[in-house]
């Protein structure tokens, strides 16, 4: 179950992470200090929405908008919690 | 055939040039003059052809990359084709307005190395004594908002004070810190029985690591480079050869891994005379340990092959004088007694661990001018 502090968190990427399409092997990649991250299409969704100016909330709301789809605040809050923990994300 | 892969990383020695003088220095014993250097221009077509090959992140060492003043524009070249850049520095020369340049031109992130937990570690085996300004380096890093990765290269007389050590990269603010047991080439491989740990001092310190890694949790990032030579088996250098990644040296000379040039019976190609692109996929040197074909027995009858590629190509060589035959870190080596022969030396009971005491026999790096007395 998600409390309401969780919601209304504002995510971040890492300031060593940054995120990028690689046109040459058409993959989304989070690239970091020593280590290169091939994500699938969601995971490069949702961390292309944690810029900062987003709460939770928001990034939920609007990837259920982009893909049209209902009820991701799991899938988001669980990928979230993992990319905070491996230190991808920072939350304010 | 398989395909070629693609490589996702570049590590750019832009300089041979270096304040330090490491008793394990990496880069091959004969150096290249500032003279011999690749010039800005050079660079600037090396990286977009990297960018074309699939190279995804571009890590800046040397030698002391902060050397080369046109540092910030190769930086920003990186940036503007969407490539990720880290600076791997001594710290030794870099400033606040260097650093603030840097993070302007659009580095991601900077690898600070340090040699042990005090500025007499950092004399004993770089014959530097700024340790002073690697403190201030750290902070440098920090202040300039950039995250800060530390590495410390281990051995005989460091390992030791591993807990030592990880409590300077603790109070200098490191959110990474690589413990990179000494990988004995080139100048390493002379001072190899001066820097080869015994047995007992490396359990010792895996406990060390072990310990502080879980103290530590998400706080510090800690990482352990095996000694390959305690290991049963050899290390995947490089996730194989000519992979994942290259490396092009201060001159030109393109390498599938940063201490291949040692391989003096290969035939390694320049920028200079042909673009990267055909260097990666079609140059005979990249070409001639690829995958698996190679391989002689017993690697090539092993189930191991696919996981650790026969070891590392560049250790062979500098064992054998063959680079083809299997690393002989593998138990299954028929020169296997080359690295046993190594370890009961490290492990005589009449030989010291650590301090001072062996510093005369240390030979340094230090191309033109005379061993340090």
């Amino acid at each position: 179950m998600m409390d309401e502090s969780e919601l209304t968190a504002v995510p971040k990427l890492a300031t060593k992470a940054m995120l990028r399409h690689d046109s040459v092997r058409d993959v989304e990649l989070l690239l970091l200090p020593e280590r290169v991250v091939l994500l699938n299409k969601s995971g490069a969704a949702i961390l292309g929405l944690c810029d900062g100016s987003r709460t939770v909330q928001d990034v939920i709301a609007q990837l259920e908008h982009d893909f049209d789809a209902a009820d991701l605040a799991n899938d988001v809050m669980t990928f979230l919690k993992d990319a905070r923990g491996r230190g991808w994300v920072v939350v304010t | 055939m398989n395909p070629v892969p693609q490589p996702f990383g570049l590590l750019a020695e832009v300089t041979h040039q270096c304040p330090l003088h490491c008793v394990y220095c990496s880069n091959p014993l004969a150096l290249r003059d500032r003279d011999d250097e690749l010039t800005t221009g050079d660079w600037l077509r090396v990286i977009g052809e990297a960018a074309a090959l699939g190279v995804v992140q571009v890590h800046f060492s040397g030698g002391e990359p902060l050397v080369r003043g046109d540092l910030e524009t190769l930086v920003a070249e990186c940036r503007r084709r969407g490539l990720y850049t880290n600076l791997i520095t001594s710290g030794l020369g870099l400033t606040e307005s260097r650093a603030r340049s840097l993070v302007a031109a659009g580095l991601n992130s900077a690898q600070l190395s340090i040699q042990g937990d005090a500025a007499e570690s950092t004399d004993l085996v770089a014959a530097s004594r700024r340790f002073d300004k690697k403190e201030e380096a750290a902070r440098i890093i920090r202040e300039s908002g950039l995250p800060l990765n530390m590495n410390v290269v281990l051995h005989r007389l460091n390992l030791s004070r591993l807990d030592a050590i990880i409590d300077v990269c603790v109070a200098w603010g490191a959110e990474r810190l690589e413990l990179a047991n000494t990988q004995y080439y080139g100048w390493a491989l002379r001072n190899r029985d001066l820097l080869m740990p015994s047995r007992a001092q490396l359990d010792e310190a895996v406990g060390v690591y072990e310990r502080r890694k879980a103290e530590l949790g998400e706080h510090m990032e800690l990482l352990w480079i095996l000694p390959d030579y305690y290991e049963r088996y050899p290390k995947p250098c490089m996730g194989g050869w000519a992979q994942t990644a290259l490396t092009v040296a201060p001159d030109g000379m393109v390498y599938p891994c940063p201490v291949a040039a040692e391989i003096t019976t290969m035939e390694f190609v320049s920028v200079r005379d042909h673009d990267l692109e055909w260097i990666w996929s079609k140059s005979e040197a990249f070409e001639a340990f690829r995958g698996t074909e190679w391989m002689a027995d017993p690697c090539r009858s092993c189930p191991r092959k696919e996981t650790d590629f026969g070891g590392c190509r560049c250790q062979a060589f500098a064992l054998t004088g063959d680079p083809a035959r299997t690393d002989p870190v593998c138990v299954h080596s028929p020169d296997h007694h080359l690295i046993q022969d190594a370890l009961a030396r490290a492990n005589r009971a009449d030989v010291g661990e650590g301090g001072e005491p062996d510093r005369e026999k240390l030979v340094y790096r230090r191309p033109r001018a005379p061993v340090r007395r």
